[in-house]
């Protein structure tokens, strides 16, 4: 049996040490791990989750719950304001033209989001919020999302709308009354 | 027809005050059996995965440890490297890390509202619990960012002692900063400044990938340049490693004083044994040293009370005291002219003394923390001078403990290993 040295004792106060933090840390921890995702509510429309991302392509896009939606055919999501009501580029709000307008019954339209093509720039969400109800809004896809340590685009959000959410109630919602 | 109803519908909503979002054009009732498309939710990465990353962890250390250790092979070492680089890097695109896991460490230790989760705990203890056994593995096979530098080392230059040193004050001073932000949950500044997660993710700003590509230029003369003079985890790593328990050795039996590994350490991690001193410079420095223990106190409170003023501007880090000055000062904004920051925190209907109330609290936190990270950065610098004015005793070539990163190049340049080698090919049939 070899000596008890300084440095086995000194290693033994350091495991405590390292397995104490680790244990303190720990005590609010939940198995459940964490992603990012923005507060539709918070959300100011600023469009910095366009530009912001780690990404090229941002892990930021608009999401429609249509459930919520009026089916207008005057949608301030879908049409540039004062413009002539036709489904041409130059009257659509969408700088990607992302946004599908389909007849359903007169007098209503449904508006899908073409996921491809939406980059994120909160317009249609901004014209929802103005005069619609809300339906569109802005959520982080998780599978696109890298779930960095530190969300840079959390970061930039000037509203602080984007926080860390447990893994199993991945999306923040707005859901029909 | 719906298209002159809005404008009805507008001024109704207008005059009955504004309720913020909900429908304010009911949603209809179709009669053409139209069923309106669900909202897709595609899910975050399977949990199942994250703790497969934490085995993937595991299985690394261990094989850096046995391939160092045991089997003392580079290219063994090496090869791992790459495949860590590949996995940990490239296909993980460098998230989570031990490195950047401190930080939720750190956060969860400050603020109970934090919870951590358990798999960044894990990165977090894995690697230090190996240093305390088994000295630096990690950084040896298993770290991203040590594996992207060691594969651009082209021509190692060795550094002047007392420049190594120095420099290498600045990781502890990292380190201090990062605990620093965290625990006042400012912001994960480690993570904001990988220098090479851009290189993972093939994508970055302009600004991270200029100062990743420069230390990668750096690091084709100087060895690792992150690993030893920024990486915080590294810290701690070395703290740790210089209580290992089974250590990196030069030589796998005894030193012949062949001299021949002095150079063969691309970190400066291989300590010299010492010239015999004359008696006079050995009382010389005895009395610098006692000169050094009597000044540390005066060193630690100097860097303490310099690093509590700097509290102020650190604290404008933290959003919320940003946000308090952005919003004093955009007092007479009108909400088009505010930024947009300012502009969103009107919206939640806080007024300005309360706002400059939360960051006054705040800033007194940093004020505060500002004692304790001057402390740190002066315990660190009057150690460093302290480190400088000791004369070491040492009488064999050896890897420093704590400074050792384990890649396991000095093994080839010691005649003994060779010797080894050799007779382990005569064992073998």
């Amino acid at each position: 049996m070899t000596a008890l040295t300084r440095r086995d004792l000194l290693r033994g106060v350091a495991l405590v040490g390292v397995g104490s933090a680790a244990g303190a840390a720990a005590v609010h921890a939940h198995g459940d791990d964490t992603v990012w995702q923005i507060d539709p509510e918070l959300c100011g429309q600023c469009g910095r989750c366009a530009t912001h991302c780690v990404h090229p392509e941002s892990a930021v896009k608009a999401v429609h719950v249509h459930a919520l939606c009026g089916h207008c055919d005057l949608c301030t999501a879908f049409f540039e304001p004062d413009s002539k009501l036709d489904t041409g580029a130059e009257n659509q709000l969408c700088p990607t033209g992302a946004i599908r307008r389909r007849f359903i019954e007169d007098p209503y339209f449904s508006y899908e989001i073409d996921e491809q093509l939406c980059i994120g720039c909160a317009k249609c969400v901004k014209g929802c919020a103005m005069f619609g109800n809300g339906s569109m809004f802005l959520q982080i896809r998780h599978d696109r999302c890298n779930n960095c340590n530190a969300c840079s685009i959390a970061d930039a959000c000037p509203a602080h709308a984007i926080r860390r959410v447990p893994a199993s109630t991945p999306y923040l919602l707005k859901s029909a009354h | 027809m719906r298209r002159s109803l809005l404008p009805a519908v507008c001024l109704s909503w207008l005059l009955a005050g504004v309720a913020w979002g909900d429908e304010r054009v009911p949603p209809p009732e179709f009669e053409s059996g139209y069923r309106m498309p669900e909202t897709t939710v595609p899910s975050p990465r399977a949990f199942a995965l994250e703790m497969l990353d934490i085995g993937a962890l595991f299985l690394a250390l261990t094989l850096a440890t046995w391939l160092v250790l045991k089997k003392r092979s580079r290219t063994g070492v090496a090869w791992l490297g790459v495949a860590s680089l590949a996995y940990f890097g490239f296909y993980r695109e460098g998230c989570v890390c031990p490195v950047g896991a401190t930080q939720n460490v750190v956060l969860a230790l400050f603020d109970s509202s934090y919870a951590v989760p358990i798999g960044v705990v894990a990165f977090f203890v894995l690697p230090l619990a190996f240093a305390l056994f088994a000295g630096r593995s990690f950084c040896s096979g298993v770290c991203p960012l040590g594996a992207i530098q060691d594969v651009v080392l082209l021509r190692p230059v060795a550094l002047p002692d007392w420049l190594e040193r120095a420099l290498r004050v600045l990781a502890y001073v990292y380190l201090g900063l990062a605990v620093y932000f965290a625990a006042l949950g400012a912001a994960f500044v480690i993570c904001r400044y990988d220098p090479f997660v851009g290189f993972f993710r093939l994508t970055g700003g302009y600004d991270m990938l200029v100062l990743g590509g420069c230390l990668l230029a750096i690091g084709a003369f100087v060895g690792r340049p992150y690993c030893r003079f920024l990486c915080p985890y590294g810290v701690l790593l070395d703290l740790t490693g210089r209580l290992s328990r089974w250590r990196v050795t030069v030589t796998p039996a005894s030193c012949v004083q062949c001299r021949l590994c002095e150079e063969s350490c691309p970190y400066g991690a291989i300590n010299v044994p010492s010239p015999l001193r004359p008696a006079p410079e050995r009382a010389r420095a005895g009395r610098r040293l006692v000169v050094l223990f009597l000044l540390l106190p005066v060193i630690v409170g100097l860097f303490a009370f310099l690093f509590h003023l700097a509290g102020r501007p650190l604290s404008r880090v933290h959003p919320t005291v940003d946000l308090a000055i952005c919003a004093t000062a955009e007092r007479g904004l009108s909400d088009k002219e505010a930024s947009d920051e300012v502009q969103a925190w009107r919206r939640t209907g806080e007024t300005l003394p309360d706002l400059v109330a939360r960051g006054e609290v705040l800033q007194a936190s940093f004020l505060r923390g500002g004692w304790w990270l001057g402390g740190w950065v002066g315990l660190v610098v009057a150690l460093l001078l302290i480190g400088l004015a000791t004369l070491p005793v040492r009488t064999d070539y050896e890897a420093d403990r704590g400074r050792c990163l384990s890649c396991a190049r000095c093994f080839e340049y010691c005649p003994t290993e060779h010797e080894r080698r050799k007779a382990l090919r005569e064992e073998a049939p």
